[in-house]
Formats: C-alpha cells, structure tokens, sequence
C-alpha cells in the first residue's frame, strides 16, 4: 500500500493527469491514509497563484473562468480549474455542470478542470477544496481557479482558500450591489462587471465605486481594489483582468501578505483537521443508542445540553 | 467508506445532433439517485468526452446518441479509453440505437444499452450494480 502510494504521488509530480484525478478523488473521500499523502504533496506545493471567483449564479462566473484560462493560457501558464456546485440535501446527489461552457478549454492538455459536489459544506466550497488544491499546485498547475458555488452573500469561505478573491457582479439585477455591503464586499480584492455590453453595466460599476470609497478596507489599504468590466460576447475586458491579477499576486508578494495569508490559511486548516478528529472520537465513544437516551433525556428537560457536552467533553479528555 | 462516497457519473453527447432532452432527464434522475453527475453539454467530440472522464475520474460514462453516429463514434471513445489506460469505467449508451447493432456495440465493451422508453429506475440499478469492484475500493 506504501508503495501504490508513493507511486501515484510520482506520477502526479511528473505531471500524469489521471494520477493527479486519481489524487482528487482520494482526497474528496477523505480514505484513510490521505494525510500522508497530503504531507507529501504539501512539501512540492506552493508556487500556485490561488484565484477565487465567487459571485451570484447567472453573473457568469463559468464564461468568465474559460476566458481567463484562455487568457492564462496565451500567456503559456498551465491552469487548474476547480468548479463548485451544490450537493442536494435531500438526494446526496449533484448535477455538475459547469463543463459546459468550459467546452472550448477540452482537448488543451495544460488545462486541468475538475468539478466537485459541495457535499453538505456551506460557504461555497466542499470540505475537501483546499486539499485538491494542494495537490494541482503539487502537480505543477499556475494558477488555480476555484469557482464557487453560486449564493450570493455568505461565500465567505473563498477567503480561507484563495490567494486573490474576484467578484463577479452583473448588471440589471436591481439592487444587488446594496445587497453586497456586508458580506462579500469585505472579501473582494477585485471586482468584476460582467456583461458589459448590456445596459446598465457602468451605471454598476459606479455603484461598486462608491461603495468602496465609502468603506475602504483596511487591512489592504495598500491595494486600490480594481472593478473591471468585462464582455464575455465580445472578448473585452479579460487580459485587462488577468493584467490586474497578476498585478494583485505582485502586490501579495512585495507585501508580505501573501504570507500571511497563507499563513491564516493553515491555521485554519490545522484546526479544521483537529475538530475533524474530535467528531470522530466522540462518533467511537457515544454509541447511536446512547445518543437516543441523552437526546430523550434533554427532550424531557431531565437534562441540559450544556452538561451533556461537558460530561462527553471529559469523557473525550479535553481539558476543563 | 466505500459504501458511502458517491458514484460519479460522466453524462455525454456525442457527435452533433443537438436533442439532450433525454440525456437531461438521466442525469437528473441519477443524481436523484445520489450520485454525482457531470453533465458535458451537447456536441462532444471522443476526445473530449474522454479528456473529461479523466480529469474527472469518474466511475461510469453514460453516452447519449439520437444521430445514427453510433457505429463511428462509440469505437473511437472506446480507442480513446483504451489507450489512455482507463480501463476501469464502466460505459454504457443510450437513444436510438437499431437492435441489429447492439451486439457489435456490446462487442465494443459497451456494457448496456438503453433504448427509448427504458424506466430510470432500471439504469439507475444497472450503474450501481456494474461499476467495476475495484474503483469502489477506496483505501490508499
């Protein structure tokens, strides 16, 4: 097993596409034996421009990713793309579709797409994104394009992912840009307006502009965030973005943010893993039967929830 | 674990005809069922079908064709698979596909064929039930 391991590890490294779609697999079924190859992968990765592109659903966050991977492309860099859509809460299933108007991309062996299901995880991305990633960015891919899942205000979650987070608004959907004060104008580092060759779309931007003057972001007062408008239909307003992107990675770099950006970005990881590792135990330790009798006992109000945890707490060993 | 992670299916369209009422309807069945579908739209080339069964490592490739094509494309994706070393999907067709041609078809090792007509319910049972026992296996 050591050696299938290790071996599916040097194919990805040497740039094997169905080693590295095997990877991706293993990682999103969280198999047993995935941290060490992680720990592997971890060492080569690191050199990928991690881009997120977050926004409502019908802004066109697809048309605008396969255009920017055109544009990438042009500029002879080999990209990974990953695609986000919903799991269903009720079937477990998903439709990934987002292939679809990524079609002109297949057949370009230095484009890698992989679509994933969110999985029950909220914030736009599944669980395992941040992992897949580590193992495109092992694989040689520059850069990463996560696309997430389309929801509009709480996406948050791309800022623990991604090294350069773009919003794609469109114009024409009424109030929109109001509706984006609180959570995702936060996150942006660039904005984007699509469709601009529909009416409307500068009136957008000027919206965006004054939003921004009115509340700067000062954790990255340095950077002025860019809106840039773009027209998937007649090709504009893409090398202008990558341009921006590039110049954002530059920023990153110079400022030593990119760093501490990754830097915030493992710890989260870190903990992640050890709450992972929390709920597991606590799955070992309190058998289904003796959840039915604590839950029916808080039920009646014979108990609290409070005590209940701090008893399963102890019985776990964490520290009062 | 195993029994537990999703199946992945690849949903195709071969070849040009532009009717994918049916193969949308299958895929939205099947991920009714639990699975994971990827859709890939109409107008698929082999090349492309087969380039995204890798990139998305998926456990089965349900192809859909109304355009009489069937006899010139399906041996060429089966070519594709084969020399790409992916040998361990299941495939499987649907749509117009004349009796005459089934058993060269499933000669190609296309292993199901699906004519108009077909229940979901029997193609939702014939994926779970043929995706090959090794790609279920996970453990690394």
């Amino acid at each position: 097993m050591q050696n299938q391991n290790q071996n599916l590890i040097e194919r990805l490294l040497s740039g094997d596409r169905r080693a590295l779609a095997r990877m991706v697999t293993l990682i999103e079924n969280g198999v047993p034996g995935i941290r060490d190859c992680l720990a592997e992968l971890h060492r080569h990765a690191g050199r990928a421009h991690i881009i997120g592109i977050t926004g409502s659903p019908g802004v066109g966050k697809s048309t605008l990713v396969t255009q920017l991977t055109r544009e990438f492309r042009q500029r002879e860099r080999r990209v990974a793309v990953i695609a986000v859509d919903p799991t269903s809460p009720f079937s477990g299933g998903a439709l990934l579709g987002d292939r679809i108007r990524m079609m002109e991309l297949a057949g370009d062996p230095g484009v890698f797409i992989r679509s994933m299901a969110s999985r029950g995880s909220l914030g736009g991305l599944s669980a395992a994104t941040r992992d897949v990633v580590r193992a495109m960015d092992a694989a040689g891919y520059d850069p990463i394009l996560i696309e997430t899942v389309g929801t509009g205000q709480a996406e948050v979650e791309i800022m623990r992912a991604a090294h350069s987070v773009m919003v794609v608004c469109a114009p024409g959907l009424g109030d929109e840009v109001q509706a984006l004060k609180a959570g995702i104008l936060e996150i942006a580092d660039l904005f984007v307006v699509s469709k601009k060759d529909k009416p409307g779309a500068n009136q957008t931007a000027a919206e965006l502009a004054m939003l921004l003057s009115l509340a700067p972001d000062r954790r990255t007062a340095a950077w002025r965030i860019p809106i840039i408008l773009t027209s998937a239909l007649k090709g504009e307003g893409i090398d202008q973005l990558v341009d921006a992107l590039e110049r954002h990675r530059r920023f990153l770099q110079d400022s030593g943010l990119l760093r501490q950006r990754a830097q915030r970005q493992i710890r989260s990881e870190i903990e992640a893993l050890i709450v992972q590792k929390v709920l597991q135990h606590l799955e070992e330790e309190v058998s289904p039967g003796e959840w039915q009798r604590l839950l029916g006992e808080i039920s009646e109000r014979a108990r609290d929830p409070y005590s209940v945890a701090r008893e399963l707490e102890e019985r776990l060993g964490l520290p009062r | 674990m195993a029994a537990t992670r999703p199946i992945r299916v690849l949903v195709a369209k071969p070849g040009l005809d532009g009717h994918d009422r049916g193969a949308k309807v299958i895929a939205r069945a099947l991920r009714d069922a639990g699975m994971e579908v990827i859709y890939t739209g109409i107008r698929q080339t082999p090349e492309m079908i087969v380039e995204a069964a890798i990139q998305e490592d998926v456990d089965a490739i349900l192809l859909s064709i109304l355009s009489g094509a069937h006899m010139a494309l399906f041996p060429r994706i089966m070519e594709l698979l084969q020399q790409n070393g992916v040998t361990d999907v299941l495939v499987a067709a649907g749509g117009i596909l004349p009796d005459e041609d089934i058993p060269a078809i499933k000669a190609m090792g296309i292993k199901g064929c699906f004519g108009p007509g077909t229940p979901v319910e029997q193609i939702i049972q014939f994926v779970r039930e043929n995706i090959h026992p090794e790609r279920l296996q996970v453990e690394v």
